[in-house]
């Protein structure tokens, strides 16, 4: 029993990590109705400049993760202004595939900065956990990311629930069109929503490293394409969908490395997601949810 | 031991850090062999060298493996040249890729190639090995392919690194010796045909030893993220230490989650694992106590004249790559000698005399004794070092 909770403890923090990201995913999404591959490389962005601000600046980790979002979010609306405007009026296609050049561009850019030399991240939490919950495998990192993911969903709840710019989102996420007749700022609208979407990749990214330490500039692929796939799973565009979607697949992750086989944990992750999608295909929220962000 | 087949490999070189920073880009890096055909040694300009080729990535994700190799060609050439027999060598890249790696042979076979010290990475030397053995034969060494296949049914093809088999089975022969009462977890990357290699024949002997197996955990190159779950599990079966034949940087993720979760548990690595202090960031008190098995330690007496030499020319620490291919070329020297061939010996000759004098000599070399069987395998005593105070102690 103590070992199945410490796989499920495992699990539950992977998942929150996946959660956040799905998160960022889901927000633009269903707001600009666009698929943001260069999400998980923004994510890398993020922790690179983490790394640096506490290994090269010797500042304190809580200003590197405020230097991490506030870069991830420039980054994020200058990406959106540079790559993804001047597509507004084109087919979807031409967006994704204009994302996925980003993500090679990110990529490759950051191996032009800090070289392909994999670095070890150093986590940015270090306090000590009672000793009866590290017996299940609980570390400061698994508090801090759980505690992050939860805090997080509920203030984008709040947020594109009770705010003028939620609303507006919303608006924009409905339509369009009518969102602009009825006086709403429609592309800066969507600015804001990649803001936010990458300053939550910031933080996805400090909390990835510091749970899984190896920092290069694929970093961000893997957890990336697992964190659209917790969204897909949730339901994208839903925020609720993303937050289940992720711990779920985090645990699932967890359950098929311990107790079926290390090297098929990734496709089972996958099949798991094609059955689901098979019974549901909208995704376990997708349905039940009407309100998309 | 490298295994790399030119697609992707964690790890990547450190040059292109510096060249990164200073923005020149990936493709561009050429440090230490200051271009992709350099020629070295002395006794170059009245054109009557020993002329050796060396091929490896110099540029790319595995140029680090590349440089060194080719360096420690160089600085071969350079030392064990004589006035009787003058040594010149000339390094071609390749990219850690098999088609590129056989144009880099045909090129150096033009220039007038001897004897090759080469390909680096065991996907090209596969595809090289296969035109050095075929007619015209040239002969050839590689300081680093490590898969039984380079060699296997070929007359004119030898190894300076221990091939994976080998190194599994002096693996368990080692933990049988030092750590007989230990139960073992073997930890590995079932999509890496070195760390498999490694594991396969480490499991084998390790059967015939006695040695208490109680858990075997992998994972693959997509997934060497976080290592809590085999974790998890290797600690539940019991197992109070790991043998981890795979590469440094999931060997420095396995440490820092290994100590997260407050596992205390002996570690040994191979040859892959050399490398491992030299992580950025990584926090190297969580090495201390590591055991690892490499035939080349930088921090020995004996090497002190070597370190010094490479790192004067090429402004860093040699790592075994350098010393294996730096021991190759001391090899075929000596089976020159030994074979009593002319310094202007045609390669075809070459290629069908120096295969008897190679396995008939003993070369006191820097990474150990070597001697060679009629495969064309090395033979050398396996070194085990631990690491203390960030440094490689005999262990």
């Amino acid at each position: 029993m103590t070992v199945f909770l410490q796989y499920l403890v495992n699990g539950l923090s992977m998942g929150s990590v996946y959660a956040i990201i799905a998160l960022g995913y889901t927000m633009v999404y269903g707001i600009a109705k666009m698929l943001n591959f260069a999400h998980g490389d923004v994510i890398m962005i993020g922790a690179y400049i983490s790394f640096c601000v506490t290994s090269y600046l010797g500042l304190p980790a809580v200003v590197s993760v405020l230097a991490a979002v506030v870069v991830c979010t420039v980054l994020g609306i200058l990406i959106e202004r540079l790559a993804y405007k001047p597509l507004r009026q084109a087919g979807p296609l031409a967006v994704l595939i204009t994302a996925i050049g980003v993500s090679y561009f990110l990529q490759n850019a950051a191996q032009l900065i800090w070289g392909a030399t994999p670095k070890n991240f150093t986590s940015i939490v270090s306090f000590q956990v009672p000793a009866f919950l590290k017996a299940y495998n609980v570390s400061a990192v698994s508090l801090v990311t759980v505690v992050a993911c939860l805090v997080i969903m509920a203030a984008l709840m709040w947020f594109t629930g009770k705010t003028k710019m939620g609303k507006a989102m919303r608006a924009c996420s409905e339509d369009k069109a009518a969102a602009q007749l009825m006086g709403i700022n429609v592309n800066r609208t969507i600015s804001m929503t990649f803001a936010i979407g990458s300053a939550l990749a910031a933080i996805a990214g400090v909390l990835l490293c510091s749970y899984s330490p190896v920092l290069q500039p694929t970093t961000g692929s893997m957890p990336g394409i697992k964190a659209f796939t917790a969204a897909v799973f949730g339901g994208i565009g839903s925020i609720p969908g993303a937050f289940v979607g992720g711990i779920l697949l985090g645990i699932i992750e967890a359950m098929a490395q311990a107790y079926i086989s290390t090297s098929l944990a990734n496709s089972i992750v996958f099949a798991v997601l094609i059955v689901v999608l098979l019974v549901k295909p909208a995704g376990l929220f997708g349905k039940y949810v009407p309100e998309k962000v | 031991m490298s295994s790399l087949t030119g697609t992707f490999n964690p790890v990547m070189n450190r040059r292109s850090v510096i060249a990164g920073v200073a923005g020149l880009g990936a493709t561009s890096i050429l440090a230490g062999c200051s271009d992709s055909a350099s020629e070295g040694g002395s006794g170059a300009s009245d054109g009557a060298a020993f002329k050796i080729g060396a091929i490896g990535p110099l540029t790319g994700a595995a140029a680090s493996y590349g440089n060194s190799v080719c360096n420690g060609v160089e600085l071969g050439c350079k030392d064990f040249s004589t006035d009787e027999f003058p040594l010149t060598s000339k390094a071609e890249d390749d990219v850690a890729d098999g088609e590129k790696s056989v144009n880099a042979f045909n090129s150096l076979a033009d220039w007038g190639m001897q004897a090759l010290v080469g390909p680096t990475t065991t996907g090209a030397s596969i595809a090289v090995a296969e035109v050095a053995n075929s007619d015209p034969k040239v002969f050839m060494m590689t300081p680093s392919a490590s898969s039984p296949d380079v060699t296997a049914n070929k007359t004119c093809v030898f190894q300076a690194c221990f091939n994976d088999p080998n190194q599994g089975e002096n693996a368990a022969v080692k933990l049988a010796e030092m750590f007989p009462d230990e139960k073992f977890v073997v930890f590995y990357n079932s999509g890496d045909p070195y760390s498999a290699g490694i594991r396969d024949a480490f499991v084998a002997k390790a059967a015939e030893l006695k040695l208490e197996v109680v858990d075997e955990e992998s994972f693959k190159d997509d997934s060497q993220t976080s290592f809590t779950n085999q974790l998890t599990k290797a600690k539940d079966a019991g197992a109070t230490m790991i043998f981890a034949p795979i590469y440094y940087t999931p060997a420095s993720v396995l440490l820092t989650n290994a100590n997260e979760m407050g596992y205390e548990v002996k570690m040994m690595g191979c040859d892959g694992m050399d490398g491992i202090l030299g992580v950025e960031g990584f926090d190297t008190s969580l090495a201390e106590g590591l055991f690892l098995m490499t035939p080349f330690s930088a921090d020995e007496e004996k090497n002190a004249d070597f370190v010094n030499a490479y790192k004067a020319a090429y402004d860093e620490v040699p790592d075994q790559f350098a010393a294996d291919a730096y021991d190759a070329v001391h090899a075929i020297v000596m089976a020159m000698q030994e074979a009593g061939l002319a310094i202007d010996a045609d390669p075809a000759e070459i290629a069908e005399k120096l295969p008897a004098a190679v396995t008939s000599i003993k070369v006191e070399g820097l990474t150990g004794t070597l001697t060679w069987n009629d495969k064309g395998e090395v033979e050398k005593d396996p070194m085990v070092y631990v690491i203390q105070d960030g440094k490689y102690v005999a262990a």
